[in-house]
Order: structure tokens, then sequence, then C-alpha cells
């Protein structure tokens, strides 16, 4: 780890001055991402503005029935919280599969939503190939051991999974995520607040140089709307996704009439699946309709020498989520 | 005498040190003025070190000096192979020349004031390498040229095989394991430049092959190192011999002139203390028609290092496990550009017995007949590798026991046949065996003054409950009860003890504790009837004897005599002291002494979504004598946990290009967690077995690991009619299969 100034941010206006959108500046957050790759030179700071004491802890109902979660909600509050266990439980699913309870108690929801890949070339800086680390210099995964890689969203400079269970989740629920910056406040769609790799994938989102995230906004769901997470992996807890799908839906009469699909642990970025979407909405429950939604999502896959499971296990995962959320309990 | 604390469930007597923090691991030993040495490693994986410029490292804030191949005084190679209890995990000294063989060899220490200081400095070193290409994946490396390291031949195996009715011939492949302790390697060394001393704090499974080793390595005499090891955060193997952050630390302190703490990191762990290595294990099994062994054919590959020649003992239980009349094993080495492997919790046998086991397996299925009775069928009686008789053997009682218990005569053979609502169910089994062995150890007890005992050894407990073991066999033989006697260990000041490997520390320093113990209570006897004043005076030291700390007449009860520490008084006496020896019988050359168990298992699978979960788990044991019962079980039920985490999680990942570990950290490099293990029972026969020692215990440290992976293939087979030949079981695997729900 290198030295670094430190600061103390105590208001939202403190913390975006103290930023100030500066080259080496950093906020720091619950540092379960940011503390671990400082101490493998993969994060190299200059200033890093502590935002632990902002007020932005509240999760509250909103006018219009929805949720407002201050980016500073941890994560095990997040998931214990009795609005989104009742309202969302795919995210408070989601949640809960993610990381280790010390690391939830930790992780913020904002920090969560810019959690850094696991891509292993990535966190070591001994290989100088990383175009995320180190734009331009190429992708050591490509043709390395690529089996927690991607296969959808990736490019030939990257193919790095995003880790986050949470933003999968929220991805399905059509969050808003909501930011200030030195020019003032904006709210993003999230899904249009992450992007793919192409050729800069050192740049993982919309977010300008010193723009903090305040809250995170969900929108109320439709009546009988039913939502699932479920995720593979190979271990039965504190292993990221090795495919993972949020299903958010409504039935009626046995037919499908709203669907929000995302997908986790196989794409550059929380994954939302259209595809999927549209081979569900309208159409009746049952396998033919999960199997259709399913192919649709993996169409354009690129699998790689390692992770070509992939293209398999996300849709038996999709299925399965689907089955379990149309079904009655 | 009482037995009443042998074989009790005695909680581990440095428990309480522990749970509280109060135990000092090797890294956390206080020393005034202790400085931080940070290694710098390779980033390649074969090559030479062209130079090293450290000039920008040394003038960052807190640096005391950076120590390489181009200034470090000499270290030298360890007489290994011609002396006993000489041998290190690397036979190469650190810095030994500009050759570099493995990813993550260290090539430089810098030393600083601080932790912070030496890791930003380390940063800033820069090393130019001349890079060769290296040799990572044993699949990737030209057949073995060099003789095999081991050959066994009994019968003419490959005639019978050619001959047989039924036969099977699979490769099995179990990857790189890593021991991953939690408590990492470290090593603080003291170097006191006035008397030429130099005290060492680290964390070893064997102080005195520790202690003997580095001061050849270091050319010093042992009288002026000194090792310090009380607590061991767990080894399974990696901490059985020094690793080079040890002479690091030494070295670096000579350099510095101050204390220096080298710690060995996650990442570390990975390329620099030892893995189990690859094997690769081709196994022809040919049975007549109604399943009697005729061949068994055990070929072996396993990867070492270029540096020196690990052999990972595949074949040891080929000869023994099963009757048969025709038998042979080979074994042969490659080298790649890895770091050496080491033994790691039952080396050789967990897997090797992967392979034969699943051979079994698999022969069973072609015979068309149950793989229990398969095992029946072909009860070795005797060890038919040695032609010796068994010492004690009680296997047979194991399977019975066991496949009563699991309901194992219930099991529909047919593959996917049996279910659980949605889920699949897979039943297996396995045998599991260790060998049971004794070295030797000195142990001084000495009975105090002050109504305490006190016992020592420069043995060590690696989290196994070792100083319970000494306690409870101080107070067997004494009289004085648990809470009184003191047990020290880790020391290499004191006498002479065992390494704690091989699930041999307890049946060695057994007998040398037993013998002390008993021989400072007839001291003390003595001095009971030999003393005036004394209320036994004059009496026979026969008729006495010690409960509860008190000396009395055997005819009468304790009350009526007086606490131990009175006789030491009245004679005014500190102590009677006593030190005795235990070694090697004859009894190894006369008997083939062996622990064996069974496993089964239910495993259910999800076929929607590829979902393995282990539902039962059943180990049937004939440990010999259970010195400990709660210790005991802890072993076993540990021994299996490994085994799945062996069976369906632990693989490094080697990067071929460069022979970097890739998931060299916890969360890459899967483990089992809590959720991932059933409820394990664990049955123990405890028949003692007599012909290794006098309490008949065999030691239970690494036999619980053994058999259980491939009781999981076969299982997984099972349910799924998917053979994994490759460990570990992946969802790669699960995907394969035609079963559906």
């Amino acid at each position: 780890m290198q030295s670094f100034q430190y600061q103390d941010a105590k208001t939202v206006d403190d913390a975006v001055s103290a930023n100030g959108g500066i080259a080496g500046a950093k906020f720091v957050a619950g540092g379960t991402t940011l503390i671990d790759l400082m101490k493998l030179n993969v994060e190299t700071p200059q200033t890093l503005v502590d935002i632990n004491r902002l007020p932005l802890t509240g999760v509250e109902s909103t006018s219009d029935g929805g949720v407002q979660i201050g980016a500073m909600v941890r994560n095990s509050d997040l998931a214990n919280h009795e609005l989104i266990q009742k309202r969302y439980p795919v995210l408070s699913q989601a949640l809960r599969s993610g990381a280790s309870p010390q690391l939830r108690n930790m992780a913020t929801t904002g920090g969560n939503l810019l959690q850094r890949t696991r891509c292993y070339y990535f966190r070591d800086t001994a290989y100088a190939a990383c175009n995320k680390r180190n734009p331009g210099s190429g992708c050591a995964a490509i043709d390395g051991f690529n089996r927690i890689h991607a296969i959808l969203g990736t490019s030939e400079h990257c193919i790095a999974t995003h880790p986050s269970d949470m933003a999968v989740a929220m991805m399905a629920l059509e969050a808003t995520v909501h930011t200030q910056g030195s020019s003032g406040s904006r709210s993003i769609a999230l899904d249009e607040f992450y992007l793919v790799p192409g050729n800069t994938p050192q740049k993982e989102n919309v977010l300008a140089p010193g723009e903090l995230i305040t809250h995170v906004t969900l929108p109320a769901l439709a009546d009988g709307t039913r939502s699932y997470y479920l995720k593979l992996r190979d271990r039965a807890s504190y292993e990221f996704a090795l495919s993972s799908a949020a299903v958010v839906v409504r039935v009626s009469d046995g037919r499908i009439r709203s669907a929000r699909v995302a997908l986790g642990g196989v794409a550059t970025k929380p994954w939302r699946s259209r595809e999927a979407e549209k081979e569900l909405e309208g159409h009746p429950v049952g396998e033919k309709t999960f199997q259709a939604a399913a192919s649709a999502a993996v169409r354009g896959a690129r699998p790689l020498h390692d992770n070509a499971f992939k293209v398999k296990l996300v849709q038996l995962c999709l299925v399965r989520a689907l089955r379990v959320v149309t079904t009655e309990a | 005498m009482s037995t009443s604390v042998i074989g009790q469930p005695i909680s581990r007597i440095d428990g309480k040190l522990k749970v509280s923090g109060a135990a000092p691991y090797g890294s956390e030993h206080a020393i005034e003025g202790v400085t931080y040495g940070v290694p710098v490693t390779s980033t390649i994986g074969s090559g030479r070190i062209v130079s090293i410029d450290s000039s920008a490292a040394e003038k960052m804030p807190g640096v005391l000096g950076v120590v390489h191949h181009g200034n470090v005084e000499p270290m030298y190679r360890p007489a290994q192979g011609f002396e006993r209890m000489i041998r290190a995990g690397e036979t190469r000294p650190p810095f030994e020349d500009d050759v570099v063989y493995y990813y993550g060899q260290y090539v430089a220490l810098v030393i600083a004031e601080t932790f912070e200081e030496a890791q930003a400095a380390g940063a800033a070193v820069r090393v130019n390498y001349q890079t060769t290409k290296p040799l990572v994946l044993l699949g990737q490396a030209p057949a073995p040229k060099d003789p095999p390291v081991f050959k066994y031949s009994r019968g003419g195996a490959e005639s019978a095989y050619a001959q047989a009715a039924v036969k099977t011939d699979h490769t099995y492949i179990t990857p790189v394991e890593t021991h991953n302790p939690m408590e990492m390697h470290a090593t603080i060394a003291v170097w006191d430049k006035t008397k030429e001393k130099l005290t060492l704090y680290e964390t070893t499974q064997g102080v005195v092959n520790h202690h003997n080793t580095v001061c050849q390595m270091l050319d010093m005499s042992l009288e002026s190192v000194h090792i310090i090891s009380p607590f061991v955060g767990a080894g399974y193997g990696s901490k059985l011999f020094p690793w080079p952050q040890s002479l690091l630390a030494a070295a670096g302190a000579r350099h510095v002139g101050r204390p220096v703490k080298v710690t060995v990191t996650r990442p570390l762990m990975f390329t620099t203390v030892g893995h189990r290595p690859y094997t690769q294990q081709r196994v022809r099994l040919a049975a007549s028609r109604d399943g009697k062994l005729e061949a068994t054919i055990h070929e072996v590959q396993q990867e070492t290092s270029m540096v020196d020649d690990y052999v990972e003992r595949c074949t040891d239980p080929t000869p023994m496990l099963y009757s048969c009349p025709n038998v042979s094993a080979v074994q042969h080495l490659v080298h790649l550009n890895v770091g050496t492997p080491t033994p790691m919790r039952g080396p050789g046998t967990t897997p090797g017995l992967y392979a034969i086991e699943s051979a079994m397996d698999e022969l069973a299925v072609a015979l068309n007949m149950d793989p229990l009775e398969l095992r029946l069928k072909n009860y070795a009686e005797q060890d038919e590798g040695k032609n010796l008789p068994f010492s004690s053997k009680h296997l047979r009682e194991c399977y019975q026991q066991g496949a009563e218990r699991f309901g194992w005569s219930k099991r529909n053979p047919q593959v996917g046949s049996m279910r659980n609502g949605d889920k699949i169910l897979g039943w297996g089994m396995a045998t599991c065996t260790w060998p049971g062995s004794r070295s030797t150890a000195d142990v001084r007890v000495r009975l105090l003054v002050d109504g305490t005992a006190r016992v020592s050894c420069a043995c060590q407990d690696i989290g196994t409950g070792t100083y319970t073991i000494f306690a409870q066999v101080v107070a067997d033989k004494t009289g004085i009860p648990i809470d009184k006697i003191k047990v020290l260990l880790g020391d290499s000041d004191l006498p002479p003890g065992p390494t704690s490997g091989g699930s041999a520390a307890t049946a060695t320093v057994l007998p040398a504790i037993s013998n002390a113990a008993e021989q400072a209570r007839e001291t003390l006897l003595k001095v009971a009837v030999g003393t005036t004043q004394s209320p036994f005076q004059g009496a026979d030291p026969k008729t006495l004897q010690i409960t509860n700390g008190r000396v009395h007449t055997q005819d009468k009860s304790p009350d009526t005599g007086v606490a131990f520490e009175e006789v030491l008084k009245l004679r005014r006496l500190s102590s009677v002291d006593a030190q005795a020896r235990s070694e090697e019988t004859e009894n190894s050359k006369k008997y083939s002494i062996h622990s064996f168990g069974a496993h089964f298992c239910e495993i259910e699978i999800d076929p929607g979504i590829a979902r393995l979960r282990i539902t039962r788990w059943l180990t049937v044991l004939d440990g010999g004598r259970i010195m400990n019962a709660k210790t005991g079980h802890s072993q076993i039920m540990g021994g299996v946990v490994m085994g799945i985490g062996m069976g369906l999680f632990e693989e490094t990942v080697y990067d071929a290009r460069n022979g970097h570990p890739v998931n060299s950290n916890y969360a890459d490099y899967l483990v089992p967690t809590n959720k991932d293990i059933p409820n394990i029972e664990v049955i123990l026969l405890d028949y003692p077995d007599i012909k290794l020692n006098e309490y008949g215990a065999r030691g239970i440290g690494e036999i619980g690991l053994t058999g259980v992976a491939s009781a999981l293939t076969s299982a997984t087979y099972h349910a799924t009619g998917v053979r994994v030949r490759e460990l570990p079981i992946r969802i790669e695997d699960l995907l394969q299969s035609t079963v559906t729900a």
C-alpha cells in the first residue's frame, strides 16, 4: 500500500468539495473493495475522502410507493430491513447471498454498486496486461484461466465479470442512482449507469470524477408482483456467483404480465436481459416459456476456454428462478 | 494407577488461552525493537535475475536494508537424506544464486522500521529478469526418463491382468492443493550480536527438526540457536520443515543487527511453503467374475520442483489394502517450475486412495457387485505387501457397523434410481487407512513442591490436543489432577521430541511420558517411605498410591494421606525429577501396524441446477485406543471436512504461462464453508493396539481425510452417472449428467 492523504467528510457537500474531482482522489465507504485493492497496489489513491459519517443511512418509503436507500446503508442493514424484505425480497436475497456477514456489515449500498471485478489478472499488478488497470496494455485473462469470467458484454479488451449480487437485483428492480457532483445533482437509471467494456474497460460507469452516489431509489412494484434471486456457485456460501438470476414477475390468469430479468456472474456488468423479458411477457407460465427466455438470454454469448459451462448454467439458473417465482407459495 | 482420565472427552487445556487470544502464535510474540522484513518475490516462472535495483527503496522512510543474493551472508544446504531429523521444506537456501526456479520465489527482503514502510519499499524494488519458458503443468511435460522413485511387485501383475475376466483401466488426477492453515507461516529472528546467539520465534510442526536444520543452513551451532514455538495455528504438513522465511528472518536480523519479523502473506502461502503435488495415477484392476481381485497395477506420475525430489507416496497402500496375488506399483517424478511440494495431511495415501478406491468402485460397477461386498470379498487378513500379520485390524467391523448404521443394504445400485422428492440421491463408500508408527522422544517430568507437576518435551501442539494428552498421561501415571499439571512444549531447550507428522506424535511421546511420570512417582514414593517424620516412613512403597494429588496407602482412602508436596517439604526438596526416552520397537518389524476405517456418504443432486450437496456422512474408524474422545472425534471430523474440500472444491490453479497460482487467496481458493458440511457422524471402535505402545493409541490426525474424495466421486456416479476422474468434482462435471428429475 502506498501512503495517501486522508480526509474525513461530515456532509455531502464537504465530501464532494474535498474530492474535487482531482485525479487520485477517491471516496472510501466500507472499504471492502478499495482497501483490499490498495493493499494489492491496484488502487493507489493519493487522497481518500472518508464518507462513513455522511448522513445517508436511511431506508424510507417514498411518496410514490417506492423506497429510497441512502448510499451509506450497510448491506446487512439493507438485507434485513423490513421494507426491503416485504416489498423487494429479491434484493434482500441477493444481499444475503453475497460475501460474508463480516463484509456485509461493512459494505455499503453505494460502494457495492461500484465494486470492482474479481478478475485474477486485474487484481495482480505482476501482470502488465490489464486494460482495466492499465489502458492499452492488453488482457491477460483472455488467454489465461478464465473460468470465472464473463460470456456476455465482453470485448476483445476485457472479459472481467461484474461481481455484485445486489446490483443484479437492483437492475431487475429498475433502480435509479442519485448522485451529487461539483456541477450539481442528477439521477441515472441503473441500466444506464453501467458501461460495457468495449475498448475502454477502465470506464465502468458514467460517474464523473468526484461525483458521489447519495441514494438509490426503487420504484413501487405493481400489486401481485413477485421477485426472487437465485445464485449458483461451487460452494454453498462465501463465493462470487458463477451464475445468478434476479427475476421480478407479475402473473395473472396463468400468463406472465410483466417480467424483469437480470443476470449476474456471467456478464461484464449487472446484465439486464430484455431479450429474456420479451420471451416472458404475455406468454403462459411454463417450462417452454422459461426455456425460450433462457435461450434468448444467452443469445450472442461468447464463451472462452474455461467458462463455456456458464452458457448452460445461467440458463438453468434462470429457468429455476422463473419456476420458483411463478410457483404459488 | 487410575485410568479415569484416559479416553475421556477432555477439553483442550490450552483452549482458554486460544479463545481468549492469550496464546502467542508465531508472529505475535512482543519483541522490543522489532523491525519488519517484507519479501520481494519473482514474477517469472523460470529464468535469471539480471539486476536488482534497490536504490529507490533504500532511500524510502524507515528502510534499514535490502538483502538479496548479491549481499546475503552465505547460507548452506542441509545434510538432508544423510542425517536423521534434518529436513528443509526447500533444500535450496533463499538467495543462493541468481536463478529463478518458480513464480513467487524470494528474490529480496526489504527491512524497515514498520510493516507499512517495508511494504511500500518492497514495491519500489526493481528486478530485471532474463526469462525462460517455464514448465508448469505435468500434462505439458515430456514423459519422465529418470528411473522410478518407487517400485513394487509381487506375482505377475501384467500377465494376470491380461488374462482376467473383468477389468478396469482408468487414470485418476488429483490437482495441486495448498494447505492454507489459518495461521500463516511467520518467523521473528532476534540476533544477539555480543553473545552470537539467535532466537527464532516460529510456528512449526517440528521444533527439533527446525532447530537442527536451520543451524546447518545458517552454519551455526545448536547451542547458539534457540527455537520457540509454543502454539501453532495448524499446519497440515506445511509447517513440518523450515521454509525460507525462517532463514530470511535470520539473515535479515544479522544484516541489520535488529530483530526482524517476516510473515508469509496468504498469496505466498501458495508458492513458498509447499503444496500437495499434482498426481496422475493409472490404475488397472482385474478380477474373476465373482469379484476376487487377480491383478492390481498402479502407475503414478507426480510433480516436484526443479530443486527437490519430493516423493508423494501414492503407492504406499497399494500392496497392503486388499488381498491380491499379483500387484505392481511404480512411481515417477516430473520436475516442474513450481515451489517444492511437501506432505499435506495424509500425504501419499490420500491421493493414492482416491485412485485405488475409485478404481474399486468402478470394478464393482463392472462386476455388477455391491462395492462394499467387493471390499469384503478381497479383505486382507494380513499385510500381503510386507508379509506380516496386522498388529490389530478391525476393518471388517468398521464396514459392518457402518453399513448397518447407514442402511447400506437399502442401496439400489442403479444410477439415478434413488430419490428424495426432486433430488437424486447418491450413496458412496470407501475404505480409509493410515499407518501407525512411533519414533524417538525424550520427556521430562517434575513433581514440584508447589503442588504442581511439570512435563516438558520439545514436541509441539499443532492444534490437535497434544498439550492435553501430555497432561492426561501424567495425571494417569502420577495421580495428580490435570489442572495441577503444566505442560511445556514448543521450545528447543526442552528434551528433544518428535515432529508432529505422520500421525505419529502421540504414539511416540506416550511411552516416554508414561515412563518419566512413572519414575517420578516412584521416586516420590521412595522419598515418602525414606524420610523421617513422613507418615509413610518405613512402608513398602508398593503399598502406596497417589490419588488426586494425595499420597496414601492403597487400602485407605486418599483423605487419610497427605498432599504429595508435603512429602517434598518434609525432605526440603524442590522437586523430584525424571526423564525417559521412547524409541521405535521391534514390533514395527514384526507387525504391520495400520489404522483402518470406512466412510459412507449420501449426496443430493438437484439436477435442474447441477447442484451437489452432501446430506449424510458416517465414518467408522479403528484407530487404536482413543486417548481423548473429544479431540479424537474432532480429528476425524476435521479430516472428513478436509476430504470434502478435496473432493468438491480445492485446486490451486496455475497460469501455465508463468506458473503463477491465480487463485492464491481465501476467496478464490475454495475450502468448505460450514454450509457445505452435513452432520458428520464418527464412530471410534477403540481397540487398543498394544503392539505399538502400552496404551494402544495409534494416532488419528490424518486417516479421516483418506478415502473421502473417492466416497464422494462414487456417490456422484451413483446419482448422476458421471464418473469424475479428475478432482475436484465441479459443476462442469455435473452438467454432463443425463439423469433428470
